[in-house]
């Protein structure tokens, strides 16, 4: 598979940071509580990232510092090397893509419209748009002729689908995904979830993904960041993580797939020996 | 029946025309001013509070009285225009009523719009920006798309209200559906009432209709419907238009104030230029005043007024000479200061007078209003709108030490009924009005001479006061109307039998007095 290399920030040297946040802080109340508190974390090129923790915990925050959806109270936050605040939000936002859980497809646009809004934001020519568009559908296995549906008219797995692709039009070296199969039944999850993981490998994506499903980021991440009260409380490989015994919290969080995989698979000898 | 329903056909395509053309200019006029607006207040939460109060403030206060109350502001910034510029421009008709029904047209407009925008979904609103969308981009390309049933809804809510309160330009002299309304109403010609209400509520249910079906092209999607909506809307627009550019070929204009008298003294005028060969279009239901600014600012050559009134209101004498002295007076000083000719008495009076059932008179041995005074604080007193606003009622308060135990206001055919009824016992009267031989009153005598004399007299524009169409058409009018043949032919009108069309009355007058239209 050919794709080709991604336009809105340069593609750089694997495992060169290409995401910094430096002692990022986000206050909604002019200080007397703190959404996200002092969180420091760098992404090399090339990582699958999932930021876990409770719901308050800060990782949403942390996400939109990336695009600026959220401005930090204090803190830098760069990309490839450069400030956020380098360029104006919107052009920051075209070179970044963007999943979240209300999708947020725009239900007067057709779904070609939708995958395509980012590149005609950018006034690519109609002829490459379209074209982007089918190879996009092709991509996240949607039949071409959905290009002329409504939102409307497509499920909720084939509306994430549409997202997926939304985000990925203008080729961007960076991924941001909010529960991004949050609203979804677990077998069109399972199969999404997998399904992007092999695009982010093929495409060679940057991904942070906020998830609570530990699960989830378990099977998907490179790397996992846990998240409490705002604060980074864990970092390492999923592997390093599920043997992490330091901090209670982060170990019942680990338990809980471990303990999960152990279940079935007794369930599955069980059955088998009967 | 049919004569009334076919008089009101002819006026169609006149009114219905005029009408269109107003509310499709108050409401585009209240698009473009109303869009900006809304705009803004999307985008700033200081200045949402102040328009939208201000758009509100507007549709609390009655329809009919905006419209009034642009005619002094318009005269106001005319006079200033003037001053400052030397332009001139009429503060009556379309101006007036474009301005308020505009006003009118904008509060759903906003409202819609913005409560449109303001509760679209949160997660479309998150994805416009995270795709990256710039505030510019994100109104236009997402916010006020998805605002479109919104906005439509609240553009077909302005066009049902413009298109129903534009028939209340009537009276400030803007030619509308209005008028089958006011003139119905005044001559009691309820066909022709009946007839303005249900073509108005007509044309706002097609307008809303074709709205309706652009609406849900947009949501559809349907380039057809949209362009089916647009075009039929500007087609008729644009048979409205040609209506009244090529189909007036009329070349003198006429007025009337709002009653009977009026109406028909102007359907005389009009036999009259006819009989020269010439078209003649009518502004009737004018207000008093309105009506003689419009004759000044040569909006109309000609109409019919009284003596009494131009000595009051137009000359604002307060003194009461001779009905000779206050005619040479009152021709002097219009035409010093007007330069507004007054070609002469018609021959009757239409003065103010307190009138009173014949039979209640005479048990109480009432024939002057010396007499009434002695009764007034045990009876009660109708009169209309003007009445007790106008010298005459000070002059007669004054005069005679006049005190009724109670007055009322009433539109002047329902006066007429209330003291009929015995609901008031004395009422304001007009001495020419048929309805006093009809209802058996009496008119009081004013032996102490305070009320002005009110002559009926024929004023022309100052740009026509020499045309010699005019003075040929119409000098044969003057000192030629007696007052009895003037009450008879006001009766055909005003009774509830047999009504005459003021026209019909016209022709019938004209042939009485000798000067039969063929």
């Amino acid at each position: 598979m050919t794709e080709a290399a991604t336009e809105g920030v340069p593609s750089r040297a694997p495992n060169a940071p290409l995401i910094e946040l430096d002692r990022v802080s986000k206050t909604f109340d002019g200080g007397h509580g703190y959404a996200v508190r002092d969180v420091s974390l760098t992404v090399p090129s090339g990582q699958f990232v999932a930021l876990v923790g409770a719901s308050g915990s800060g990782k949403t925050t942390t996400l939109k510092t990336i695009n600026r959806l959220i401005e930090p109270s204090s803190g830098r936050v760069a990309v490839n090397g450069e400030p956020v605040t380098a360029v104006a939000p919107h052009v920051l936002r075209r070179r970044v893509g963007y999943v979240f859980q209300g999708i947020g497809l725009f239900p007067h646009m057709t779904v070609a419209e939708n995958v395509g809004i980012t590149p005609l934001l950018l006034r690519w020519p109609v002829e490459r748009i379209d074209a982007r568009v089918a190879e996009l559908l092709d991509l996240v296995e949607l039949p071409r002729e959905f290009a002329g549906r409504m939102p409307s008219a497509l499920s909720g797995g084939q509306r994430q689908r549409v997202g997926v692709a939304r985000a990925l039009a203008a080729r961007p070296a960076i991924m941001l995904m909010d529960e991004p199969f949050g609203a979804l039944d677990p077998i069109t999850r399972d199969a999404l979830g997998g399904e992007y993981r092999r695009l982010h490998e093929r495409m060679s994506l940057t991904t942070v993904m906020v998830t609570h499903d530990v699960f989830e980021a378990v099977l998907l991440a490179d790397r996992i960041v846990v998240m409490r009260a705002g604060e980074i409380v864990a970092d390492g490989t999923p592997h390093e993580l599920l043997r992490d015994e330091t901090d209670a919290d982060v170990s019942r969080l680990m338990a809980m797939p471990r303990r999960q995989a152990e279940r079935v698979r007794r369930l599955l000898e069980a059955s088998d020996t009967q | 029946m049919s004569d009334q329903l076919r008089a009101a056909w002819a006026l169609l395509p006149d009114y219905l025309g005029q009408h269109v053309i107003l509310s499709a200019s108050a409401l585009l006029l209240g698009l473009a001013i109303s869009m900006p607006l809304a705009i803004a207040a999307i985008r700033s939460k200081r200045v949402r509070w102040p328009v939208l109060a201000f758009a509100s403030l507007i549709q609390t206060i009655p329809s009919l009285a905006l419209l009034a109350l642009f005619y002094p502001f318009l005269l106001l910034l005319s006079a200033l225009a003037k001053r400052t510029a030397g332009v001139e421009f009429s503060a009556l008709g379309f101006l007036p009523s474009l301005l308020a029904l505009t006003l009118y047209s904008m509060l759903p407009i906003i409202r819609n719009g913005v409560t449109g925008v303001l509760t679209l979904d949160p997660a479309v609103l998150e994805a416009a920006r995270g795709v990256g969308m710039t505030a510019r981009e994100r109104l236009w390309r997402v916010e006020l798309p998805l605002a479109i049933p919104m906005l439509m809804a609240g553009l077909r809510t302005a066009t049902v209200w413009v298109v129903g309160a534009a028939t209340l330009s009537t009276p400030v002299g803007q030619t509308s559906l209005g008028n089958y309304i006011f003139s119905g109403l005044q001559l009691e010609n309820w066909v022709s009432v009946l007839f303005g209400c249900v073509v108005a509520a007509a044309l706002a249910l097609v307008v809303d209709q074709l709205l309706a079906l652009i609406e849900s092209g947009a949501a559809k999607r349907s380039r057809w419907r949209i362009a089916a909506g647009i075009g039929a809307l500007a087609a008729g627009i644009g048979v409205a238009a040609a209506a009244q550019l090529g189909g007036s070929g009329a070349e003198y204009a006429i007025g009337a104030k709002n009653f009977s008298e009026q109406y028909i003294l102007a359907d005389v005028l009009n036999d009259r230029l006819r009989a020269q060969g010439k078209a003649a279009t009518q502004r009737v239901g004018l207000g008093s005043v309105v009506a003689f600014r419009a004759l000044a600012s040569g909006e109309l050559d000609a109409y019919v007024d009284y003596s009494g009134t131009l000595w009051a209101n137009v000359l604002k004498r307060t003194d009461t000479p001779s009905r000779a002295e206050v005619l040479a007076q009152t021709a002097d000083a219009l035409q010093r200061d007007y330069g507004v000719k007054l070609l002469g008495s018609l021959g009757f009076e239409n003065a103010y007078a307190l009138a009173m059932r014949r039979t209640e008179a005479e048990e109480l041995g009432i024939k002057t209003i010396a007499d009434l005074a002695a009764h007034a604080p045990s009876l009660s007193i109708g009169g209309d709108f003007e009445f007790f606003a106008r010298p005459e009622w000070t002059a007669m308060q004054a005069g005679y030490g006049l005190k009724f135990a109670s007055q009322r206001q009433f539109q002047s055919t329902f006066m007429y009924r209330a003291v009929a009824s015995g609901e008031v016992d004395v009422i304001s009267a007009f001495s020419s009005d048929g309805r006093i031989a009809a209802e058996d009153l009496v008119v009081l005598a004013d032996p102490k001479q305070v009320v002005l004399p009110y002559d009926a007299v024929l004023l022309l524009s100052p740009a026509r006061a020499e045309d010699p169409v005019l003075l040929r058409a119409f000098r044969p009018l003057i000192d030629r109307i007696p007052i009895e043949t003037m009450r008879e032919a006001n009766m055909l009108v005003d009774r509830d039998e047999d009504k005459y069309t003021p026209a019909a009355a016209a022709t019938w007058l004209l042939e009485r007095i000798g000067l039969p239209s063929r």
